[in-house]
């Protein structure tokens, strides 16, 4: 469950769970966070809870609210957020971990409703451990059918899944932050010389209805790929096929006449 | 131009990084401009129980009741003949899920998102429940034609939260609807316009928790021209951010007109061309 701690000057004064739907924050004594200050508004703000995610709001109040070190009227709370309220710091704590980094069980996709039966169906984290348990235990005796055909359709357009990746074996590769950047330089053609840094996940060559490649940028490198076209693009000499082709620092990559070098920014 | 022509269709589903078993089922044919797909829940193998029963059950009935009935057409309620069939079988595939949710014991509580597409005379009938989405590429526009019925889209229609600051929601994978927890399930349908040039784009939530609406959009916008490389791409996208949930697509290209035939004459050579 989420929590509010209260501090003044970096002392610890109190520690608040957010454990109702909607708590207030305020001088006067009915509030849920009582903070007897003159620089304090009667009622100053309210944080509403829904699930696992809290919504801070400043009620009109004098001296305004501050997240962060910037004025808020109404705030989506991210763990770690120091809410401001004249001297008082009030810092939000998520312990449920962010979607970055949160299980597999609390990700399942679940329905919002009273459960068919007792046992089954409870929208909450122990349903879903328990669900997530059951086929930790029992692996699937055959992999069900993921995609049919229809029928007898003029071509059977069946999909197959490519083989599931093993679940544990393989840790869920870094964003893309890791990847040198790479960089096309033009080497013929009328816009010789030209540099072309590739930033972006993806990037076109070429003259649509022409020919096309595309230039991916993955986690583990860079890849060409022909898009369309009846000619394909030759990489250090040698003529691509459909699939795509890891570049490597100073490649040369040919494509409708025109010659380029692929190479990696420090 | 008949469906079988004028729409390109392509698929991929993959069970990303993190899961074992894939329980997202998809199903297509051009020659009835049908797509659907849907992502099962529920513990065990009860997802993937849940997703192709209801893709299934689609894909036959419809294909079945396409050989006497055209989609064009208005019922006496004024409604498009295409949009009742859609939302006819999402229910009996509701109906078939919560049957045996209510006899197996092992199956107790499984559900399933769908989301549906059939194309007919330069138009497509949507039909959806759930979190799975269908996107409309038209020149550089790239938008979502559905609306989720979960928890977070209904916290941003009430103002409580920016489309930025969604992407921030614990709260994500909580869908308000789903075929086959209950005994009726509520079915939300549109008819909109086709043009030629159009791409739509199916997917379940394992693509749009993981990769931007936006790099999507420029994805397909530069893909294209070559829609399974498309189709592969996205998946990759996907599984490249973590791949952390099953990942389906299917793509529909608008190659051409396909308005039914008017008219008796036209009707005849079309009844003799099939």
């Amino acid at each position: 469950m989420a929590k509010l701690i209260l501090s003044m000057e970096g002392v610890v004064l109190h520690e608040y769970p957010l454990d109702k739907e909607r708590m207030t924050i305020g001088r006067k004594p009915h509030n849920d966070v009582v903070i007897d200050n003159l620089a304090v508004s009667g009622e100053h703000a309210s944080i509403v809870t829904i699930l696992n995610d809290s919504f801070l709001e400043d009620m009109d109040s004098t001296n305004g609210v501050m997240v962060n070190g910037v004025g808020i009227k109404k705030h989506f709370l991210q763990t770690n957020d120091v809410i401001e309220i004249g001297k008082y710091k009030l810092k939000y704590i998520n312990e449920q971990q962010a979607p970055q980094a949160t299980t597999e069980d609390f990700e399942r996709t679940m329905v919002m409703r009273a459960p068919v039966k007792p046992q089954a169906g409870v929208p909450s984290a122990s349903a879903a451990e328990a669900s997530g348990m059951a086929s930790v235990r029992t692996p699937p005796a055959s992999p069900a059918p993921a995609a049919t055909g229809l029928g007898a359709a003029p071509t059977p357009q069946a999909i197959t899944p490519p083989p599931a990746q093993p679940a544990s074996a393989q840790p869920a590769p870094q964003p893309r932050a890791a990847v040198p950047v790479g960089a096309l330089q033009i080497l013929s053609g009328p816009n010789a010389g030209r540099e072309l840094d590739l930033v972006k996940s993806l990037t076109t060559l070429g003259k649509p209805g022409v020919q096309v490649a595309v230039l991916t940028r993955r986690p583990h490198g860079y890849f060409i790929t022909h898009v369309e076209g009846a000619n394909y693009p030759s990489l250090n000499g040698k003529v691509l096929n459909e699939q795509p082709h890891q570049l490597n620092n100073h490649d040369i990559i040919e494509l409708a006449g025109i010659k380029m070098e692929f190479y990696l920014k420090d | 131009m008949n469906t079988q022509e004028a729409l390109e269709i392509v698929s991929q589903t993959h069970s990303g990084m993190v899961r074992s078993h894939n329980e997202d089922s998809v199903v297509y044919d051009a020659s009835c401009g049908l797509a659907v797909l849907a992502d099962g829940m529920g513990g065990y193998n009860a997802g993937e129980v849940a997703s192709g029963i209801t893709i299934s059950v689609m894909s036959t009935e419809i294909k079945h009741r396409l050989g006497s009935v055209r989609p064009e057409d208005k019922n006496e309620s004024g409604e498009d003949v295409g949009v009742v069939l859609l939302r006819e079988n999402v229910k009996k595939a509701n109906a078939a899920i919560f049957n045996a949710s209510q006899s197996q014991p092992q199956y107790a509580g499984m559900g399933t998102t769908v989301v549906s597409a059939l194309f007919y005379d330069n138009r497509v009938a949507v039909a959806h429940v759930g979190d799975s989405r269908m996107y409309r590429l038209r020149g550089d526009s790239f938008e979502t034609i559905t609306r989720d019925h979960s928890l977070l889209q209904e916290q941003i229609d009430g103002g409580m939260i920016s489309k930025q600051d969604a992407r921030l929601s614990r709260n994500k994978n909580l869908v308000t609807r789903a075929v086959g927890i209950d005994a009726e399930v509520e079915v939300e349908t549109h008819v909109h316009e086709v043009q030629v040039g159009d791409v739509y784009l199916l997917c379940s939530d394992g693509l749009n928790d993981m990769v931007e609406d936006e790099e999507i959009g420029t994805t397909l916008g530069m893909l294209k021209a070559n829609l399974p490389l498309a189709a592969g791409q996205l998946i990759e996208l996907a599984n490249d951010n973590g791949g952390r949930d099953n990942v389906s697509v299917i793509l529909v290209k608008i190659n051409g007109d396909f308005a039914a035939p008017r008219g008796w004459l036209a009707k005849l050579l079309s009844w003799l061309k099939s």
